[in-house]
């Protein structure tokens, strides 16, 4: 089923009018009311006046991660806290976080993306949806709650954690569609293995994103749970999930372009390279009020493709991103930035340089894991192996609240860890994901 | 008698105890003890050598990390009831041992051993009142 057909299967001409009608707008009152994009607009020598439509959006001055730290908490909002009902924040490059709000009609907006997904997969006002994203902060479960209610679906609010109860409440409660991440996806599947109550599942539905995965993940979670699982994408600075999705014929994700404008550039160059190039995605949110950005550096390395799609949509669709222009790290659905490792070791060194060290991710039975070797000296070592294991215990407690996520520490030897001319590779990642 | 020890970090991989040992005879220092606390991850070396300083000096440049801790070296007659007798000593006097490892001695018919008390002179003080401690350099380093 098509939710919105007016929106979602309107023609490529059309849907450009209204993207540079919807452009010119935001532009327009950004330029008022946001100063870091009036900064960078003057910079440029452009006025809002440059910008007549779409064909100009090249025109207009990128926008960076680093922006929402620097104007941490509220400095790129652009409507007054009054109006802003709901923030959600997830973290940064460093220790800060970063923080955007929606407006009551940026949360509809959202729901409605959230629900075009669902409804691609004829989940309807009968069915029962399982939220397993965790809920607060972090747009994962208020995204997939939003989206649930909005198909007037009866939402269970479950958040994530504590397995056996979620799969009792899979089971009491007929669970129809389950929203989570895609490695949890697969560990509830293997768990409802162990407790033999896959027969007693009513799910139809999986709806997991917010990492990445393989389609081998993908056919594993299907028999698992004896659902349909579909991939989900987004990313708080835009909205959080449901920028795009997949539709039934699974083959790429629809960015929803009424609401975003995708490109795709040249990470290097900033360049905007041919249809159907790979590199990095870039977005434009036209109908955003509170928190609005004008051509953001995802750092997501993807493809779109603009060919018409056999469910009559006509929104572009995404290919699953393949990688990073940074340096991050999703591991286990977080965000995390070798950078938050560093500080958080310059802090328990007690020296001004940080001490060396190696991020070590893999995935072991699905699950990730995430090692973190550090180099032991003179100022952390002590006679005494309590100290040496407070140290360890120090570091794993401040890079857990740092992050959000658990590591594994372990200091080794000193000069161990390899370094390739002169510097050491700070980041080993084992995974196989594309 | 306060002694030097060295404490030396080894990680938990193979080869990593015999690159110390190795290091340390490349360098001509005898090790007169040696006792090893571990975790999983990681132990802690303590070794008691003739030369402490041409060991730390060696091991450092070795890239290990090492650090020179002072302990009591207490010496008692080789024969049942030595150890617990000098260890009576320390706790009778309230004082709590961290650790405690034996020690090869070079005189005959005593034996050594090395105590990590929480309060070091007390402890040597104490001992020594007691009669135990009486140990010539000799016997520890060579000087």
């Amino acid at each position: 089923m098509i939710l919105n057909p007016q929106m979602e299967c309107m023609p490529r001409e059309e849907i450009k009018k209204l993207q540079s009608e919807r452009l010119v707008w935001q532009v327009k009152r950004m330029y008022e009311k946001v100063e870091c994009f009036r900064n960078r607009m003057d910079e440029k020598g452009l006025k809002p006046e440059d910008i007549h439509g779409v064909e100009d959006l090249s025109k207009l001055p990128f926008s960076y991660k680093s922006d929402l730290r620097d104007y941490y908490p509220y400095g790129l909002f652009a409507e007054p806290l009054s109006d802003i009902v709901r923030v959600h924040a997830s973290s940064g490059t460093t220790g800060k976080r970063i923080v955007v709000g929606y407006t009551e009609n940026d949360l509809k907006i959202w729901a409605e993306c959230f629900a075009r997904m669902l409804a691609a997969f004829d989940v309807t006002k009968e069915d029962i949806i399982q939220v397993s994203y965790g809920y607060g902060l972090f747009t994962g479960g208020l995204g997939a709650h939003g989206g649930g209610e909005y198909m007037g679906c009866t939402v269970i609010p479950m958040s994530s954690g504590n397995t056996q109860l979620q799969i009792q409440t899979m089971v009491d409660f007929g669970a129809t569609v389950l929203c989570c991440t895609p490695s949890y996806a697969l560990y509830l599947g293997e768990e409802v293995e162990k407790m033999g109550v896959k027969d007693q599942l009513k799910l139809k539905v999986g709806i997991f994103g917010a990492e990445p995965w393989t389609e081998s993940m993908r056919k594993e979670i299907e028999a698992k749970l004896g659902l349909k699982a579909c991939d989900i994408y987004g990313l708080s600075e835009i909205l959080g999930p449901g920028v795009s999705g997949e539709c039934e014929y699974q083959e790429g994700m629809h960015v929803w372009e009424d609401h975003f404008i995708p490109e795709i550039i040249d990470p290097d160059t900033g360049e905007v390279l041919p249809e159907g190039s790979t590199g990095e995605l870039v977005f434009t949110t036209i109908t955003k009020e509170g928190f609005p950005l004008i051509r953001y550096r995802t750092r997501d390395i993807c493809s779109l493709n603009y060919e018409p799609c056999k469910c009559g949509r006509t929104h572009v669709r995404m290919r699953k991103p393949t990688g990073r222009s940074d340096d991050m790290l999703i591991i286990r659905g977080v965000n995390v930035f070798p950078s938050q490792v560093e500080e958080v070791l310059l802090k328990v060194s007690g020296d001004s340089i940080t001490p060396n060290y190696q991020i070590v991710v893999d995935r072991v039975n699905n699950n990730d894991t995430f090692d973190v070797n550090v180099e032991m000296s003179e100022k952390l070592f002590a006679d005494d192996v309590k100290s040496v294991e407070r140290v360890e215990g120090m570091i794993t407690e401040k890079l857990r609240s740092a992050l959000g996520i658990g590591a594994k520490v372990h200091l080794v030897n000193p000069n161990t860890i390899k370094r390739s001319e002169g510097k050491a590779k700070r980041v080993i990642d084992n995974r196989k994901l594309v | 008698m306060i002694i030097k020890q060295l404490s030396v970090f080894v990680e938990n991989k193979k080869g990593k105890l015999a690159s110390i040992t190795e290091t340390l005879a490349n360098n001509d220092v005898d090790i007169s003890s040696l006792a090893l606390a571990d975790t999983t991850d990681f132990g802690v070396l303590r070794i008691i050598v003739d030369k402490p300083d041409v060991a730390y000096r060696a091991l450092t440049e070795a890239g290990v990390v090492v650090k020179i801790t002072d302990v009591v070296a207490v010496a008692m007659d080789d024969v049942p009831g030595g150890v617990s007798g000098a260890l009576n000593v320390v706790s009778e006097n309230n004082i709590n041992i961290e650790y405690v490892y034996a020690c090869v001695g070079k005189t005959q018919g005593k034996a050594l051993m090395v105590i990590k008390p929480e309060e070091l002179e007390r402890a040597e003080a104490v001992l020594y009142q007691a009669g135990y401690g009486k140990i010539s350099p000799a016997d520890i380093y060579r000087i």
